[in-house]
């Protein structure tokens, strides 16, 4: 009987190269994508103009088509939000749950093949490839945890670990499997030029935001400030763009940077309360927080002032909206650059 | 020939299109039609490839003033 496989898919080598492995021993594989709201590609190359000459592709659509094989992009942003807020393994340097994480989606995973009559699970893991989550000693606390037990199979380290259920029953031969460890990327590369891939996605950083030291401050910066450990999607989207600027307590400004910034903000103006400078060329500023008393109005409008083109002149005018759009114009001098507290600038 | 399904991806980045163009084609007789409109410009590539990788025939792509607008329709049978 012919055996089906499903892959985690993120867009990078390391699946791509499992998945294919895979496939070369007669395997029909499908591929699965997890939509977690904290995704790297995509959002925030669509948002920024300065990103537009990329390639918009999405990475694991890329990889699938590579690899002639269906992708289920699966939406987990709610059930991800435990995950992330109440990780049992705790962190990495920053708020990357990785651990949990892989746990999480080998555990839909293995789901996924019970209601969908697969066999077994690939992922593109490699012992020590990454601090957290890929150490030796926390490959059987995946299997485990995710409930997938022996029916995970880690193609392109399968050799350096115990025999899977597919290897025991012999629906894959271990021979064709890698034994590959440690960080070097050098063997994936090789097996890749093998494959005829050429064109690539290595994120340096992984394919999640919660790596990153300054989005992750943002975040927790933002629980700080609500008191509780929660979010939503508009909250993770906000946090990958403009300036942060939290004068108070009370309330913060995120000030776009650019043209695609004030694009993507506007679509938020009837959520938040707004500033907009009418006299010069300048940012759109949405305040997440209170309604502003009349001296937390003028000082977020001289913050938001100081990021126009209107930054040396005397006043600049700007325009507030609250969230039922009744706007009044402001006149405001725009502050000085010293005169933005290090204490305001969130990461 | 029945009424093509709307759907509004409007303000959705990719992958959220493609997302809500798969779940809804999912649930869908063969032969379905699905109109989405979204303004995500990466949707003109990921859309029309998520298309190609499931058998879906992408009946139209187009741009009109900064919406990206698509017609496809649901694979005859199940790959």
């Amino acid at each position: 009987m012919a055996r089906k496989a499903v892959a985690l898919i993120s867009g990078g080598l390391d699946s791509l190269l499992a998945t294919r492995l895979i496939q070369q021993q007669g395997i029909q594989v499908e591929g699965i994508n997890f939509f977690t709201g904290f995704c790297v590609e995509g959002h925030t190359h669509a948002i920024r103009n300065r990103d537009q000459r990329r390639a918009r592709r999405n990475n694991a659509l890329w990889v699938a088509e590579q690899l002639g094989i269906r992708l289920h992009i699966i939406d987990i942003v709610d059930e991800y939000k435990q995950v992330v807020i109440n990780p049992k393994h705790g962190y990495g340097a920053n708020l990357n749950p990785c651990l949990d994480c892989k746990i999480f989606m080998v555990h839909k995973a293995h789901q996924w093949i019970i209601e969908n009559g697969f066999d077994f699970i690939i992922t593109g893991e490699v012992i020590g490839q990454r601090p957290k989550s890929q150490r030796r000693r926390y490959m059987p606390v995946i299997s485990e945890e995710s409930g997938a037990d022996d029916l995970l199979l880690r193609p392109l380290c399968a050799r350096n670990l115990p025999e899977t259920r597919p290897e025991r029953e012999r629906w894959v031969e271990r021979e064709g499997l890698k034994d590959f460890q440690g960080r070097s990327r050098k063997p994936q590369i090789a097996l890749a030029r093998e494959f005829g891939f050429e064109d690539y996605a290595q994120p340096a950083g992984g394919c999640c935001f919660l790596t990153d030291q300054t989005y992750s401050v943002k975040l927790r910066d933002l629980w700080d400030n609500r008191g509780r450990r929660e979010y939503e999607l508009d909250d993770i989207m906000l946090l990958k763009v403009g300036r942060h600027i939290r004068p108070s307590r009370k309330y913060k400004l995120i000030i776009a940077r650019e043209e695609g910034e004030n694009h993507f903000l506007s679509g938020y103006r009837h959520q938040f309360q707004t500033i907009r400078t009418v006299s010069h060329p300048g940012p759109l500023a949405l305040v997440e927080g209170e309604p502003l008393d009349p001296a937390q109005l003028e000082l977020a409008c001289a913050i938001t002032a100081r990021f126009s083109k209107g930054r040396d002149a005397e006043s600049v005018e700007l325009r507030f909206s609250d969230r039922e759009q009744s706007s009044r114009s402001v006149r405001v001098k725009p502050l000085r650059a010293e005169q933005i507290s290090r204490d305001w600038v969130i990461a | 020939m029945s009424e093509a399904i709307e759907l509004d991806a409007r303000r959705l980045f990719c992958p959220l299109p493609v997302i809500r163009l798969q779940n809804c084609i999912n649930k869908q007789p063969p032969g379905t039609r699905v109109r989405i409109v979204a303004t995500d410009p990466g949707s003109m590539n990921d859309i029309p490839t998520w298309c190609r990788i499931n058998g879906h025939e992408m009946l139209e792509a187009r741009e009109q003033d900064r919406e990206y607008i698509f017609l496809v329709r649901k694979h005859d049978d199940e790959a």
